[in-house]
């Protein structure tokens, strides 16, 4: 009888722990703006956190390139495809907000600890992640545009190797006495080239910033395309190639620049710092990089992706992303995938852990964004971003192939613009 | 006897395989990069030392098996529906007469015009509404019924001549059984050119399959070879030209294995 | 009873084709009457509004004149082409297999493979182009950057592409013409170029018609080179109509505006299949 009613014991026990908790499971999309294997390295890090933490099971689902991760996030969410977190250009917070998709981590992050962590980067980055007040945006994979130059040229022709270009002017002169020309006069290597396809507005930004004036206001609702330093800027980047022939005319391929560059077909060039491990990888010569030239200040803009937490996600999805999120930008993960892929590690006490430290002894370079980020500025972002940055990226485009002058390009892609951010005003 | 319309004057000789060589050259172009280091791409040195190493990283960039697997499941999935279906419809076009066929005829060539990529943006709609987004069987619905298809078997079954059918039926064959034992086997070489022309179409096709998946698992090759050649910070060209030599080859190969009939199915189709 | 058998026969190849071409087109239609819905405000009736926006919008109409020099670029010289290319494999040339291969290889490649390997080409100094332009002393070009020269590039692609497609119809076609027309022409002295003018051209007819439709359909439908070389750009120079279609649809999220060119789209195709069949139906022999 004893034995009858320990056994019923037993097993109205084990009946009241209820059955196994089932996993959480986290889903996101994101980009990799450096080439494959680095898909690798996330499917590394997702399988240690789950080990670290059993009950919640991650997904990773590479998805191209950033327009490509957003089209295909937003694109399931439509299609009622779950997705918790993404990372998501920085830049794409206006077109989530107005499509009532995101919440902020604040509401997530109650704890002490929490908001510790949320202030624990670096402020030039979240600048593209706050709207009114709240964080949205968590950085991950971010970068700011650096300036490459080839030692070896520098050398050759008679400038000093170490001594980068400080100003738009030094740049220039430096630039003009970089420039090769063969036999007929074909030239065989210019002075600096700056891509102007792929992400036009972002390289534009860079120049604009340095002329004194950003592009568009903090509520996101209207842009400054026909300010006159804007002009001005882009008076200069059209002059460089124009007039100044250090630069090709026309448009510059964002996607072959960087081999042009380890090819010794210009000397310097201006491009994403997430380039740095691929340059280090294949350049034949010693390389440096250095932060932008100053117009009159110096300047560039930030980019790249943030974590972000769709507001169709239940409580324990919220919680655990947000374990997710922070184990995957504690200092020491932060400086590994700095390493690995040469974005800037996205919070001061990731450069103290003692793998970086080391890094960036024997690869000064990896640091020169992070000393940038104290210039740079947020990326172009408003409501109805695609559309408006695309306006710029023609104007752009327009003013370099010689289409249209930088001031009748900008003016016209400003009056579109207000057309199209003034119901949000 | 001497036909002047058959033989060729030496100048056009050299024409017709100067033509031939500039049009191989891009593919050629592509198997020296893969095949030469990185440094080589761009310079032709001829005894340069081959290697292996640009499609080693390639393969690791991309998943090309399960791409590959993707591209097979799809292409023979929606293979054995255009079979089915187009045949039955070809069947009923060409030997059943039922009120409104010529009007719906018209119908169905009007997919021959207008397809489902030209849709794009509703198509991706009604996907969503089936809950079809990210499923290889997604990429392949809205081909499965294909005009062409229709078109073809209707106009080879046309030609099937009546005194088979009734002798089929004189033994008690029911009109699907006809289908079967007389119609199909005879329009065998109409079904090989079209499985050919079929193949070689949705293995190739991208923009439907861009739009509407969104994961490894479910991507073709096609759009794997997209966002492999386009990462955002700079292509490297030999390892782009290995990947999309891998890409390729399955259907390379068997092109070049069965160069009469591919060609051949073509034409066939083509005369239809 | 023969009815309904026939009804059963097409009824799941119907459902199919209504339900992913006649039912979306007519969608599609509606759809650009209304505006676009977004989380903040449902879409409402709009009428005419997108088509004044359209009409308004100028990278609209720069598409649209692309699409339409693209087409008069790529159609005749590929056909024009392809029927060289028939002509010559249709005779005894020598290493004629080998040539026919040459022809045809282009077609049996996706258009991002193709659009990968001629990115290489075009790149300006490092590219394929400019080396060997450079071997005759000729200056480096920016040939995907220049608006004046990336639509004809992608043009020369397209046509190596689709060369060799249309000339397997035109070899199908030459060998059904009876050879005693070529004997009765060289008894009769003619010409190599008046037969061909007088006699296969006109015979070959129905198949320039029917590759014809086709080249026409493909310049329209052919876009999947742009994700990978120029992304419509510089300044639209090389964007196409389907291409604008999906990055209003897919990156703006403009689905209205998205259906409204759409049916542009749909009205150029139909116009052109009618004025083709119109106009060619005239001028076709057929024996």
């Amino acid at each position: 009888m004893k034995a009858l009613l320990a056994v019923l014991m037993t097993a109205v026990l084990a009946a009241a722990a209820g059955p196994a908790r089932a996993d959480t499971e986290l889903t996101f999309y994101y980009p990799i703006a450096v080439g494959g294997p680095l898909t690798k390295v996330i499917d590394g890090l997702a399988r240690d956190f789950e080990q670290e933490h059993p009950g919640i099971k991650v997904h990773p689902i590479y998805a191209g390139n950033y327009d490509d991760a957003r089209i295909k996030a937003l694109a399931a969410l439509k299609a009622g495809q779950p997705a918790q977190i993404s990372v998501l250009y920085s830049i794409d917070i206006y077109e989530l907000l107005e499509q009532d998709i995101i919440v902020p981590w604040d509401a997530v992050a109650t704890t002490a600890d929490d908001k510790a962590w949320l202030k624990a980067f670096y402020p030039a980055l979240m600048l593209n992640g706050i709207y009114k007040g709240k964080v949205y945006g968590i950085p991950f994979q971010r970068s700011t545009i650096v300036l490459y130059w080839n030692k070896d040229a520098f050398r050759e022709a008679g400038l000093d190797p170490d001594r980068p270009p400080a100003t738009w002017n030094e740049m220039t002169q430096m630039a003009e006495k970089l420039v090769k020309k063969d036999a007929s006069g074909n030239v065989v290597r210019w002075g600096v080239e700056v891509p102007s396809t792929g992400y036009a507005y972002w390289m534009f930004q860079a120049f604009a910033r340095q002329n004194g004036h950003d592009l568009m206001n903090r509520d996101g609702n209207r842009t400054y395309y026909d300010n006159p330093d804007v002009i001005a800027a882009l008076q200069y980047w059209r002059d460089l190639g124009a007039k100044y022939k250090v630069m090709p005319e026309g448009t510059v391929e964002w996607g072959t620049l960087r081999q042009e560059f380890t090819e010794g077909k210009t000397a310097m060039m201006w491009h994403t710092t997430g380039n740095l491990t691929a340059v280090k990888n294949s350049a034949k010569f010693p390389f440096g990089v250095a932060m932008l030239p100053a117009s009159k200040q110096r300047g560039s803009p930030t980019g790249g992706g943030n974590f972000y937490l769709f507001k169709k996600t239940t409580p324990a999805e919220r919680k655990a992303a947000l374990t997710f999120v922070k184990w995957m930008t504690t200092p020491e993960r932060t400086a590994e995938w700095s390493i690995a892929t040469g974005y800037v590690g996205t919070r001061p006490d990731a450069y103290e852990t003692a793998k970086l430290k080391e890094y960036a002894e024997g690869f000064p370079q990896a640091v020169v964004a992070r000393d940038q980020l104290k210039y740079a500025t947020a990326e172009l972002s408003t409501f109805q971003t695609g559309r408006v940055r695309k306006l710029l990226d023609d104007a752009v485009q327009a003013a370099l192939t010689g289409a249209k002058t930088p001031a009748a390009a900008l003016k016209a892609a400003q009056q579109e613009a207000d057309r199209l951010l003034r119901p949000y005003r | 006897m001497n036909v002047s319309g058959n033989r060729i004057l030496p100048l056009e000789t050299g024409a017709a395989w100067l033509l031939a060589l500039l049009w191989l050259s891009p593919l050629l172009y592509a198997f020296w990069a893969a095949f030469h280091p990185a440094e080589l791409a761009t310079h032709f040195r001829l005894l340069a030392p081959l290697t292996l190493q640009n499609f080693a990283k390639a393969w690791t960039y991309a998943p090309f098996p399960r791409h590959l697997l993707n591209t097979v499941i799809l292409v023979t999935m929606i293979l054995a529906a255009q079979f089915v279906l187009c045949t039955l419809a070809g069947y009923a076009f060409a030997r059943f007469e039922f009120a409104g066929r010529d009007i719906a005829f018209g119908l169905v060539l009007v997919q021959l015009m207008v397809m489902p990529e030209v849709l794009i943006v509703e198509n991706y709609r009604i996907m969503a509404h089936l809950g079809l987004v990210d499923t290889i069987i997604g990429i392949g619905l809205p081909y499965m019924a294909s005009a062409f298809g229709i078109f073809l078997l209707r106009q080879t079954f046309k030609t099937v001549p009546r005194e088979l059918e009734d002798a089929a039926r004189v033994e008690g064959c029911g009109f699907l059984g006809v289908l079967w034992r007389v119609y199909v086997p005879l329009a065998r070489p109409t079904y090989l050119a079209y499985g050919l022309v079929s193949v070689s179409y949705h293995w190739n096709n991208f923009l439907w399959p861009l739009i509407v998946t969104n994961s490894v698992t479910t991507r073709p090759l096609t759009v794997g070879l997209a966002i492999f050649g386009a990462p955002e910070s700079g292509v490297d060209w030999a390892v782009i030209s290995a990947g999309t030599i891998m890409a390729i080859s399955p259907l390379l190969v068997a092109f070049l294995l069965f160069q009469r009939q591919f060609m051949q199915s073509f034409m066939r189709a083509g005369i239809k | 009873m023969k009815h309904v058998y026939g009804w059963l026969l097409l009824t799941p190849a119907a459902i199919l084709l209504v339900g992913f071409t006649h039912y979306p087109a007519a969608a599609t239609l509606i759809d650009s009457f209304f505006s676009t819905a977004t989380a903040v405000r449902p879409s409402r009736f709009v009428g005419f509004g997108n088509y004044a926006s359209l009409a308004a919008d100028p990278v609209f109409w720069k598409v649209l004149g692309n699409n339409f020099r693209f087409a008069l670029g790529t159609i005749p010289t590929s056909i024009a082409l392809a029927m060289v290319m028939a002509l010559w494999v249709n005779r005894r040339l020598p290493a004629r297999g080998l040539v026919r291969m040459a022809y045809f290889t282009p077609t049996v490649l996706p258009m991002i493979a193709v659009a990968n390997l001629w990115l290489y080409f075009y790149t300006p100094q490092i590219g394929l182009l400019d080396k060997i332009g450079a071997l005759f002393g000729a200056p480096s070009h920016n040939w995907l950057g220049d608006p004046d020269t990336v639509l004809a590039c992608t043009m020369v692609m397209v046509v190596w592409k689709e060369a060799g497609f249309f000339m397997i119809f035109y070899l199908a076609a030459l060998q059904t013409l009876p050879p005693e027309l070529q004997e009765a022409a060289s008894i009769e002295g003619a010409s190599r170029w008046y037969f061909f003018r007088r006699v296969t051209f006109p015979l070959l007819m129905p198949t320039t018609l029917f590759v014809l439709v086709n080249a026409t359909i493909n310049s329209f439908k052919l876009v999947d080179h742009l994700f990978i070389m120029t992304k419509g750009g510089p300044d639209n120079a090389s964007s196409l109509l389907l291409y604008y279609i999906y990055q209003v649809a897919f990156s703006f999220f403009d689905t209205a505006y998205a259906s409204t060119l759409t049916v542009v789209l749909l009205l150029l195709l139909a116009g052109l299949a009618l004025a083709q069949f119109l106009l060619i139906e005239r001028r076709v022999h057929y024996r």
